[in-house]
């Protein structure tokens, strides 16, 4: 190889297709290069670190010499602090549960259930919209805005504020994207400006939130006295801002990645316009398949550990590249064909273990909707380009654009 | 290939029985038909209904999430097997390999599963069990008819036994309002499965949910009314508890009995298997034909010391009973062993349990991660200087890890930093278990005579 494998994986060249690259990084399960992160790209060594406790997700244990280029705080006291992603039990866990009082079960058992008619509303009148059928840009005019309205609704941001944060979004999304070549400092702070600025703009939001509470996710979590007590602010504002960004960044990928696998396997495509119900497995095939986070690149240990022969010492930087567990042939047979009928498939899309996809429930059925409706009301729907020009994230990859066309767009 | 192709014709037109028809019966019929078996499959269980799901029947049943006769297992696939429900087998012939049935029947087997499981354990006496308001619960129709007694709102509802079940139905009676009473003979709830320093843990959490838990004390009678409905229970520290409903909590017995005079190793502790899930017979010597799964097999685990184990538990009856069909139809260099490493899960007061390994053979307790007060923590067992066992409350997602650390047998305490770690979890402490010497809810077995001709076996059951 000329170019390591961890340059290859970030090299934009590839990203239309980074899995022949992860073939040749699993032939060692560890990989790792002078100076550079540890790469773990094989299913079982990935799921068990997953969900072991003497891995870090927590920044502050880096040592010193690793390179972290996604460390959210550069500057103590000028950002915000960093959000249950990047923390450990046990304020992880205290974050997380009170984030999921008004969210999921036990506490909100019906709140992503109840959202289903909205969200079909929503992709109607998307689809409704979409203009000449001629020449759509999926992402532009259905991907991007579907996921975008939802997370607005479920967390009360006004629709309207959303072009603010869009760059803001934008920064902070391509900060987690690890450029070697990037100077870290620099693209820390632009991404920190971003946070702050986004942090700012939620501040103001909750305060008004805390006068007069609605029946949304700010309001509750804002207001909420759980038997953890209440949210400090900053903690509200950094979990509020998580979400929000992932809420833009990563199911938008999701129903891309789908319509994008739907239309080069015309014959699922087929099978799920007969039988809209075939999405929930098509949906979890896909989260294998093409997952809209390709690796998680935010682990340390806390102490030297050993993985496949190889010791990983502690504060060193650690890369879970799940995309590549989810093609690993030692787990999943005929890892590259796209298969909604496997019956085996414990993907790693969403990761696995305590920080395993806070979100997921709303991506699924997000997904679902979408690529049900849109196989149900696109006629004869045929791509106009393959590959699609894609993001510039090879973390949150996915297509920029999704040029389609279509006879005809059904009622 | 074998060379007499007795394998072959067995898969094409062999006979094979299940008698069981819970989980481990189906999944292992559902196996056989799924390795290839074409020949006649029969299932026969004692009860009249289809192959049901257990957990739900102590937690959403009494809840009323869901009712009792939604529980049925979802099938894998079609069976295309005869189906003898409602009649219990009583009696193997080894020798002329037949099953005989209750009605008389008798089914004839090339192969032979026996997953009869295990029933709840009746109060002791027949006279106090019979009053009305006196229940157990095992199957379906028991959950049925404590549902719709606890519908009726009664004014207490006493329960005998904290184990697993127990406090269960505990936490479902708390969660509808209803006022309960648990009595447990040990020092705290769980204290069998899990050790004092856990179950310490537990009764906090039940008083703090209104259990009127009391802990060292045994439930002497049960009194009824004139009409025969259960009053009052009576305890062995002179004290009474009005109740309008008792639930006996004490664990269950192996469905073995059917077995008796067989020849099969068939006791009160269950059939004794090889970790193939092939039977031995009362001589120790292995079987060819006859196969056992679930809750009633007894089984050497080579990571324990080769104890022989017996697991009430849900994963274990799936992958013993797969494990037995697979083998059943296999060259002998071709079966696979039962290697599970035992799991449960239990759900009570909004907490979610959960364990690997077998904590009951530590002797040491670590908490690892979390804290005993908070109630959100894992702990670890150590028996000999490894780990053993493990158990999450509200902290599951960590248990993989442990599992491997027991499955390669790591050092205990375990030397490495953990997230999450706090200052109680510094040290390891007596797990606090029970003296095995004092008399438990288990029966006991000693064996007399000097000569091998007049060895005896004396079974002293429980009570």
């Amino acid at each position: 190889m000329t170019q390591s494998p961890l340059h290859q994986i970030l090299d934009y060249a590839n990203r239309a297709n980074p899995y022949p690259i992860y073939e040749e990084l699993r032939r060692t399960p560890v990989h790792h290069d002078a100076d550079g992160p540890y790469v773990v790209s094989t299913y079982y060594e990935i799921r068990s670190l997953l969900h072991d406790p003497r891995i870090s997700s927590d920044a502050r244990n880096l040592a010193s010499t690793a390179s972290d280029p996604l460390a959210e705080s550069a500057e103590e006291g000028n950002t915000l602090p960093p959000s249950f992603l990047r923390l450990d039990p046990p304020e992880h866990d205290r974050l997380r549960r009170m984030t999921n009082r008004p969210f999921g079960p036990p506490h909100s058992p019906h709140r992503i259930d109840g959202m289903r008619g909205e969200l079909g509303d929503i992709v109607s009148g998307l689809i409704d919209g979409i203009g000449d059928p001629g020449r759509i840009d999926l992402v532009e005019q259905f991907s991007y805005p579907f996921p975008v309205t939802v997370i607005c609704r479920l967390l009360g941001v006004p629709r309207e504020d959303e072009a603010r944060f869009h760059t803001w979004a934008d920064t902070i999304a391509a900060s987690l994207d690890p450029d070697p070549d990037a100077d870290p400092g620099e693209r820390g702070k632009e991404a920190n400006d971003a946070r702050m600025q986004l942090g700012m703009y939620l501040a103001g939001l909750i305060e008004e939130r805390r006068k007069h509470p609605r029946d949304d996710m700010l309001s509750h979590l804002a207001t909420a006295e759980g038997p953890d007590g209440a949210m400090a602010t900053m903690e509200l504002l950094s979990t509020a801002a998580l979400l929000l960004i992932a809420g833009h960044e990563t199911t938008v990928n999701l129903v891309t990645n789908g319509m994008l696998t739907l239309l080069r396997n015309p014959d699922v495509l087929r099978r799920l316009r007969a039988q809209p119900g075939l999405a929930v497995p098509i949906v979890e095939e896909l989260l294998r398949f093409e997952p809209p986070v390709q690796l998680l690149p935010q682990r340390t240990p806390l102490t030297d550990i050993e993985v496949q022969g190889v010791t990983i010492p502690k504060g060193a930087s650690l890369w879970l590249v799940i995309a590549s567990g989810n093609r690993d042939p030692k787990r999943f047979e005929n890892p590259d064909r796209f298969d909604p009928d496997r019956r085996d498939i414990e993907h790693l899309g969403f990761g696995s273990g305590i920080h395993s996809c806070f979100g997921a429930p709303l991506a699924r059925l997000e997904a679902q909707l979408a690529l049900s409706e849109l196989a149900r009301r696109l006629e004869n729907p045929r791509l106009l380009e393959d590959p699609p020009p894609y993001r510039q994230n090879a973390v949150l990859r996915g297509p920029r654009h999704l040029p389609i066309a279509c006879d005809g767009i059904r009622p | 290939m074998n060379g007499d192709g007795s394998l072959e014709r067995l898969r094409r037109e062999g006979r094979i029985v299940v008698v069981g028809a819970s989980l481990a019966g189906l999944r292992a019929a559902e196996t056989l038909r799924e390795k290839g078996f074409a020949g006649s499959l029969t299932m026969v269980g004692d009860e009249p209904h289809e192959p049901y799901d257990r957990p739900p029947l102590s937690k959403q049943v009494l809840l009323g999430v869901t009712t009792a006769d939604r529980t049925a297992l979802p099938r894998r696939r079609d069976l295309d097997a005869t189906w003898r429900l409602g009649v219990a087998a009583t009696g193997l012939d080894m020798a002329a390999r037949r099953v005989r049935l209750a009605d008389g029947d008798e089914v004839p087997y090339d192969r032979l599963l026996i997953a009869t499981g295990v029933r709840a354990r009746p109060w002791p006496r027949p006279d106090e069990a019979e009053l009305d308001g006196v229940f157990v619960l095992r199957t379906r129709d028991d959950s049925a008819a404590l549902t719709r007694r606890l519908a009726d709102g009664p004014r207490r509802v006493f329960v005998i036994g904290a184990g697993f079940t127990g406090s269960e139905i505990a936490s479902a009676c708390r969660e509808r309002g209803i006022a309960v009473t648990v009595a447990e003979r040990a020092a705290a709830p769980l204290v069998g499965a899990l050790g004092g320093v856990v179950g310490a843990v537990a009764a906090e959490l039940q008083r703090e949910h209104g259990v009127d838990l009391r802990c060292a004390v045994m439930v002497t009678a049960l009194e009824g009314d004139a009409a025969g409905r259960v009053r009052a229970a009576h305890l062995s520290d002179g004290s009474t508890v009005e109740t309008d409903v008792v639930v006996v909590s004490l664990g269950a017995t192996r469905n073995t009995e059917w077995l008796a005079g067989s020849g099969l190793g068939a006791g009160p502790r269950g059939i004794a298997c090889d970790a193939g899930c092939r039977a031995f017979d009362i001589r120790g010597i292995v079987t060819d034909d006859i196969y056992v799964a679930g809750d009633v097999a007894r089984s050497p685990h080579p990571l324990f010391g080769y104890q022989f184990l017996s697991l009430e538990h849900w994963g274990n009856a799936v992958c013993q009973a797969e494990i037995a069909a697979h083998n059943m139809l296999s060259e002998s260099a071709d079966r696979l062993p039962h290697m599970w490493v035992p799991a449960f899960w239990s759900s009570q007061f909004g907490v979610n349990i959960k364990s690997v390994g077998v904590p009951s053979m530590g002797t040491e307790i670590l908490v690892a991660q979390g804290s005993l007060t908070d109630r959100r923590f894992v702990g670890v067992y150590g028996y000999q200087g490894r780990v053993i066992g493990a158990v999450a409350f509200d902290h599951a997602r960590w248990l993989p890890f442990y599992q491997h650390l027991i499955e390669t047998t790591a050092p205990f305490p375990p030397p490495f930093p953990l997230v999450d770690r706090r200052p109680d979890g510094q040290r390891p402490i007596d797990a606090d278990f029970p003296d095995p010497s004092l008399p438990t809810h288990g029966p006991t077995v000693t064996l007399s005579g000097y000569s091998p001709a007049d060895r005896r076996m004396t079974f002293t059951p429980a009570h």
